[in-house]
């Protein structure tokens, strides 16, 4: 049987370099409580936590105290060792807002905020949750408030999506293509538009008819009104990317040990490495173990088998057949786990047992964390 | 109309939405692969760019094309389609303007990225849109080319907003093809062709997601569906022992003899020690279970349960999982 090295949770969550440790992976994988349970884990260490959430599950939420989405750090525990823990939620739409009232002129800041065009690039546009995500790590790491800042990625289509939205918000922000559509002439493609033989009339006639004069109008006031502002977008993007290549900041891939997961896990372990961003390892949730994994599923179906026969025992017979079924899935969730330690054997990884229910309180949250650690 | 009498006679498109991790694209390609038997023509959708149909079924990745994936049980093709918003925006553009050429070099400079990712709801009403168009397609005599559409939607959170097209772009177009084509999305996803699914574990996180849900929907107008309550676990212990094992009274001794009897005596003590945690375990789990179960009875839509395939998803399972799906008058 191959084994993985093993991720050493305390180790990281105790080293005071640490300033960054990003939670991402699929939905569904119980990333939110892990990125809880890491950060009440490293304020028990004594570390200064905040733990930046996206959307969380009402009850789990609650458990940390956090009732509404208010974009503000709440305290949620400290410890006499001067470890503490606060958690936020991040509401996008209002750190947009924040990021326009605090980079521009509150004349123009007023144009911007009752655009159409922008209302809706800032409450509905795919990636913006993703980029404002990263504009809000970027404020707390420059804040210099917290040791260290937790994060929990927005729940994305795909997980790679986290770190190609910011990237393609950035570039449409202050995208060429923009401008053109807005005011072909000023931007200079007309060469690239000629070469393929298409008018630029051609390119405002389509954007014309598809989404209309109206909100073709809207995006030309937003842009001339967020004209100064592109650049700024760009470069704090362009930090908050460094910042993640920074020996500070650790990744964390989480995953449940199936197949569709774990795939996941894998594109992600790839993809952080291309971009050259430090993985720490990754965590498998909700893992099937058997306190008694010395009998195999085989012998406890053949024992079941051979009850039956003999007649009486039944109970004892049901449990071996139990046993038997919690052994098949604890062998695939193990192959399932195998295959990826096949094509990544460096990853450190830890295994959080599955719990019986949901958690929802800071105990049911410092079990998890105990499990990761162990 | 068919003359097998179905809880979904009459329904034509499926929306099948979950919470993450729930088994939403299973789930779907079973309720295709059911809906298809006995000689049918069911077409399934994807539409998050996730390849997830075409890893179920074991294919390479799907193109933007109708292509027949799987045979029913009795006779019965199921379809797939991958809906990729770029391609369904040059087919728009080129249905309504006759821009196929055009759309190309367009896509070339990324203005057609741009144009379906800037406005918002656009990327939603080429995807639902697309969807809608195979549900109403007719050959040439007049009957439906598909007997049922399955579209394995975005999840619980997103989809509401997702179907609800008219809403999200009513600033983006009031008058226009775009608006056009909203109001046959709406027409089609409001009416009785449709039911919106509902993917949940008995666990309570999916299951009040579901219960948001559907509140969410039918707020909405929309037409909730069923409840698929996925990777249900079988109930192989009896009940009283069950109950014994939730108080911790379980008969340690008889459990002892039993595993003697069984010739398991090495250790018998306490492999019988470590099973009986087991099972505590799973008479806990499966209290949570029964009352997250209860909980979805609120909902007060109809309820499939498909069991936890142990040895995960196959094509075999697939099948296996629709035959369930049948039997229990879903399909």
């Amino acid at each position: 049987m191959k084994t993985a090295p093993a991720l050493d949770v305390d180790g990281l969550l105790g080293d005071p370099r640490m300033r960054i440790i990003v939670c991402c992976g699929s939905g569904g994988v119980g990333k939110t409580t892990t990125a809880a349970a890491l950060g009440l884990r490293a304020a028990e260490l004594g570390r200064n936590v905040v733990v930046l959430t996206v959307d969380p599950a009402r009850r789990l939420a609650q458990s940390m105290g956090l009732s509404e989405l208010d974009n503000t750090p709440r305290p949620v525990v400290e410890y006499d060792n001067g470890g503490s823990l606060h958690a936020m939620m991040l509401d996008m739409k209002r750190t947009f807002d924040e990021i326009i009232e605090a980079h521009a002129d509150p004349d123009r800041a007023r144009q911007i905020l009752t655009n159409p065009f922008y209302q809706s690039l800032s409450s509905s546009f795919a990636g913006t949750q993703e980029y404002m995500a990263m504009e809000k790590l970027g404020q707390l790491g420059r804040s210099d408030e917290w040791d260290l800042i937790v994060v929990d990625t927005p729940p994305s289509r795909s997980a790679l999506d986290f770190l190609d939205a910011p990237e393609r918000l950035g570039r449409f922000l202050d995208g060429r293509v923009l401008r053109l559509l807005v005011a072909p002439a000023k931007a200079g493609g007309r060469g690239a538009f000629k070469l393929l033989n298409v008018g630029i009339g051609m390119v405002t006639n389509i954007a014309n008819k598809v989404i209309g004069a109206q909100v073709l109008k809207d995006i030309q006031t937003f842009v001339s009104a967020f004209d100064a502002m592109f650049g700024g977008f760009r470069e704090r993007a362009e930090q908050t990317y460094k910042l993640l290549q920074a020996p500070g900041t650790a990744f964390l891939v989480v995953a449940a040990p199936e197949k569709d997961a774990l795939r996941e896990a894998s594109y992600f372990v790839e993809r952080l490495a291309e971009e050259r961003m430090p993985l720490a390892g990754l965590v498998v949730n909700r893992v099937h173990r058997s306190p008694a994994a010395d009998l195999s599923g085989a012998r406890s179906t053949a024992a079941a088998e051979d009850l039956d026969r003999r007649g009486g025992h039944e109970v004892a017979a049901a449990v071996l057949r139990l046993h038997a079924d919690r052994m098949r899935v604890a062998t695939r969730e193990r192959r399932e786990q195998e295959s990826f330690m096949s094509a990544h054997p460096t990853v450190p990884v830890a295994e959080v047992p599955a719990m019986p229910g949901d958690v929802h309180d800071l105990d049911g949250l410092r079990e998890i964390g105990e499990r990761l650690a162990s | 109309m068919s003359a097998r009498d179905t809880d979904w006679d009459g329904v034509r498109l499926h929306v099948v939405t979950g919470k993450g991790g729930t088994g939403k694209t299973t789930v779907a390609a079973a309720l295709a692969l059911a809906l298809a038997s006995g000689g049918k023509k069911v077409l399934l959708v994807e539409v998050e760019g996730r390849q997830g149909i075409a890893q179920l079924f074991d294919r390479p990745p799907l193109p933007y094309e109708e292509k027949k994936i799987a045979v029913a049980p009795g006779g019965g093709d199921v379809h797939a389609l991958a809906i990729d918003p770029e391609e369904a925006m040059l087919e728009y553009l080129e249905m309504f303007y006759g821009l196929r050429r055009a759309g190309k070099a367009l896509t070339k400079m990324g203005v057609i990225d741009f144009i379906t990712t800037i406005a918002p709801g656009l990327r939603d009403v080429l995807l639902t849109g697309k969807t809608t168009e195979s549900v109403r397609r007719k050959d040439p005599s007049g009957r439906r080319v598909y007997d049922a559409v399955v579209l394995d939607a975005p999840p619980t959170g997103r989809v509401v907003r997702f179907l609800n097209v008219t809403t999200e772009v009513a600033d983006l177009a009031r008058v226009g093809p775009i608006r056009t084509h909203a109001d046959m999305v709406r027409g089609v996803v409001a009416s009785p062709e449709t039911a919106v699914h509902f993917v949940t574990l008995l666990e309570e996180m999916p299951v009040q997601e579901t219960l948001d849900g559907i509140a969410d929907l039918r707020a909405e107008g929309l037409p909730p569906g069923g409840v698929f309550i996925n990777m249900v676990r079988p109930e192989i212990l009896p009940e009283e022992t069950l109950e014994a094992a939730g108080e911790d009274r379980l008969d340690l001794d008889e459990l002892i003899v039993g595993l003697k009897a069984a010739g398991l005596t090495d250790d018998a003590e306490e492999t019988a020690r470590a099973l009986a945690a087991e099972v505590a375990e799973h008479a806990h789990r499966t209290r949570l279970e029964r009352r997250e179960r209860q909980t979805l009875a609120k909902a007060d839509r109809p309820r499939y349960e498909l069991p936890l395939l142990a040895d995960g998803v196959d094509l075999a399972g697939l099948y296996e999982l629709a035959d369930t799906i049948k039997a229990q008058g879903a399909a």
